[in-house]
């Protein structure tokens, strides 16, 4: 007796809605349900109070920590878009042969075979005041002074930050470019385009998907982080992920879960916003 | 795992049956079943040390599982999470904020050896005789309970402890006098724009708004009724000074860890910045210059002590006193002593300290020959004092205790402020 279509179609679908569930969606709600839970110093109570929006609403700490929150985010996306569609290009259209667009494309891989706090913190002793990079610019002469802001500053947290996620953004774009159909790049040049008409035109409309994956990636891990923040910053920046992890650790876990609540709603909103810019399931 | 083995639980309830079936609690037994007991312990880095959980196996027979987490985390999991220890490693300061819960059950001091040889400072709050008790959450003052199960602290020795004191030391300022080069005297130097770019704190509130009051103070930009126990406009006062001397930058970092403070003084990011004696050890120890600055405004004193879970009972409770005891005894005081740390027991530590360790670390004479680390690293060379002199001088002039602050959840959001400004 065949099971009828329907049938087999939830069940296909069941293991994965499951495990969604249960680590996903129920996670989620506990959050959202203990934010409005009450805290005193060392333990927390079921309750329905607005304290913990109140004073987060209320608090110019948040407003500005969500700004600096959104300044790396924007930054670092436009940085790692740079990087990663130059890179992307590179590797698609430039290098000839697949075997040596594969052994590059793995180059690009090699830093993450390290762990990225390992990744990160290695900057530190080549941005720090004694450091390699001070110490060459001033054997150089270039400088008098070793540069203070090289570490511990908002330049040193973009560029971990770019060093990190770059790679979030040359996958997907190259994967996107790999698909473009040759002959209509031969299209443009016989119809006379110039080159940048061609990348313009051609090319980059055709990549928006990949373009849009890769900030769906770089814009979630960095609004998420915080551990580079703090590192980077050497504590003295705050973005979103460092105020959650400052209340945790001060067992203040429904304001934690207020912020990360708040935090979840400004990220899903972002996306939703960039989803209505391009159709990624077209591509998928 | 093999199916022979016991499972602890069975095992303590056998352990709990034998002593029930016997009114004398017959060695033999405990002889036997000690070594397949595991007391987990947990509690910051500071005394959670792999050569003590050994040292428990070679001399006591039972397993101590140790697990090192930061002072934050401490107070987390002994608030929230009672089943996941045996022994709570903590300081003074958290355990005001976690006896309360109820979680810790008190300790019965007929059962400890040397309770009589306790220092003062833990016991009647004083050093000596004449000693002025320190602001702050003093360890005497939430070191005692009426009883087994009271929640809320007596003012004198009861008989029942909440902790038994194991390791304390006073703190101050760590500095690069290489990179100084002039003396240092009081804690305002933090803020002297002389070391801008060049100062850091440590970005754990309770601690660092200690650090900060003394300096406010000593700057004479405020006066505390108790530093420990700061009103909210003492607060207000205290951060925006700092907050104001943040955005001139006067801070290169903010550190969590102690290796984040070695690391940052190692490399001469920073001259100047709280710190902990362990860490200039540390820094020494790479051949580095660094002094841990005794100020005339005196010092920032902690201490930590052992609690046990309120779930530990039978035989394990025993082990439990047994450690305790052994804790006591002066092996683990020498060895944390020999770091630069105090032995709530100085007396029995000397037995496990040669006479130039003890006259270096304890009595502040000069070293008569090298000083080593029990890591086997050579602090310090023939004629060096230790900084700050001896224990009288170093713990006598104890300025104030970590403490929570019954503002404390203000202070915490003000902290936020500090940090993301």
């Amino acid at each position: 007796m065949a099971m009828s279509r329907h049938v087999v179609g939830w069940m296909q679908a069941a293991p994965l809605a499951l495990v969604l569930a249960g680590f996903l969606v129920l996670p989620v709600i506990l959050i959202v349900v203990v934010s409005f839970w009450g805290a005193t110093e060392w333990s927390i109570y079921p309750a329905f109070l607005w304290d913990n929006y109140e004073f987060l609403f209320s608090s110019p700490v948040t407003y500005r920590v969500f700004f600096n929150t959104f300044k790396y985010a924007l930054i670092t996306w436009a940085l790692t878009l740079g990087i990663g569609f130059t890179v992307a290009y590179f590797l698609a259209f430039h290098v000839r042969g697949q075997t040596t667009q594969i052994a590059l494309f793995l180059l690009c891989t090699i830093p993450f075979w390290t762990s990225n706090i390992i990744r990160m913190i290695s900057w530190i002793p080549f941005l720090g005041r004694n450091g390699i990079a001070n110490q060459t610019l001033l054997d150089w002469g270039l400088i008098n002074q070793p540069l203070e802001w090289l570490l511990y500053s908002d330049f040193s947290v973009i560029l971990a930050f770019v060093h990190l996620y770059t790679l979030f953004m040359v996958v997907p774009i190259f994967n996107t470019m790999m698909r473009i159909d040759r002959s209509l790049l031969e299209a443009a040049y016989d119809n006379g385009a110039s080159g940048f008409q061609t990348l313009w035109h051609v090319i980059v409309p055709l990549t928006k998907p990949g373009i849009m994956i890769g900030t769906i990636f770089v814009v979630t891990l960095v609004m998420g982080d915080f551990i580079t923040v703090r590192f980077m910053s050497g504590s003295q920046s705050a973005n979103v992920g460092r105020l959650i992890s400052n209340d945790i650790a001060l067992l203040q876990y429904p304001s934690a879960a207020a912020t990360a609540v708040v935090l979840l709603c400004t990220v899903l909103l972002v996306i939703a916003i960039l989803l209505r810019f391009v159709n990624i399931r077209k591509e998928l | 795992m093999s199916k022979m083995r016991y499972s602890r639980r069975a095992v303590l309830k056998g352990g709990a049956a034998a002593v029930a079936a016997s009114t004398l609690p017959a060695p033999m037994v405990w002889a036997q079943e000690i070594k397949d007991i595991t007391l987990r312990q947990f509690g910051t880095g500071v005394s959670n040390l792999n050569e003590v959980g050994q040292k428990v196996k070679e001399d006591l027979g039972f397993t101590l599982e140790m697990t090192a987490l930061d002072s934050d985390s401490v107070t987390q999991r002994a608030a929230t999470q009672p089943d996941s220890f045996d022994i709570a490693d903590i300081e003074y300061w958290i355990c005001k904020k976690v006896w309360p819960t109820g979680n810790l059950q008190a300790m019965d001091t007929s059962k400890i050896k040397n309770y009589d040889k306790i220092v003062g400072i833990f016991r009647s709050g004083k050093l000596t005789p004449e000693s002025v008790i320190a602001q702050g959450t003093a360890p005497h003052s939430v070191g005692f309970v009426e009883g087994p199960d009271a929640t809320s602290f007596a003012a004198e020795e009861t008989g029942w402890m909440t902790l038994i004191p194991t390791i304390y030391n006073a703190d101050t300022l760590g500095i690069r006098p290489d990179l100084i080069g002039r003396p240092i005297e009081s804690w305002a130097e933090l803020l002297n724009p002389e070391f801008k770019g060049k100062a850091s704190i440590l970005d754990i509130s309770s601690i660092g708004i200690m650090d900060m009051a003394m300096v406010c103070e000593a700057m004479g930009e405020i006066q505390y009724a108790d530093k420990g126990n700061m009103t909210k406009e003492e607060i207000d006062k205290t951060i925006a000074i700092f907050t104001e001397a943040k955005q001139n930058g006067q801070f290169r970092a903010f550190w969590k860890t102690f290796d984040e403070s070695v690391n940052l003084m190692a490399s001469g990011e920073v001259v100047i910045q709280s710190m902990w004696s362990p860490a200039i050890t540390a820094v020494k120890s790479r051949g580095i210059p660094c002094v841990y600055q005794p100020l005339k405004e005196g010092y920032r004193s902690w201490g930590g002590g052992i609690g046990l879970s309120k779930s530990l009972s039978g035989m394990e409770l025993d082990a439990a006193y047994e450690y305790i005891n052994w804790y006591l005894d002066g092996w683990v005081g020498g060895f944390l002593m020999r770091q630069g740390y105090y032995s709530a027991v100085p007396e029995t530590s000397k037995n496990y300290m040669s006479e130039n360790e003890w006259g270096y670390w304890f009595e502040g004479k000069p070293a008569t020959g090298d000083i080593t680390s029990p890591f086997g690293d050579v602090l310090a060379k023939a004629g060096d004092v230790r900084d700050g002199g001896s224990f009288e001088e170093r713990m006598g002039r104890v300025a104030c205790w970590n403490a929570v602050m019954d503002e404390n959840q203000y202070m915490v959001r003000k902290w936020n402020e500090f940090i993301s400004s």
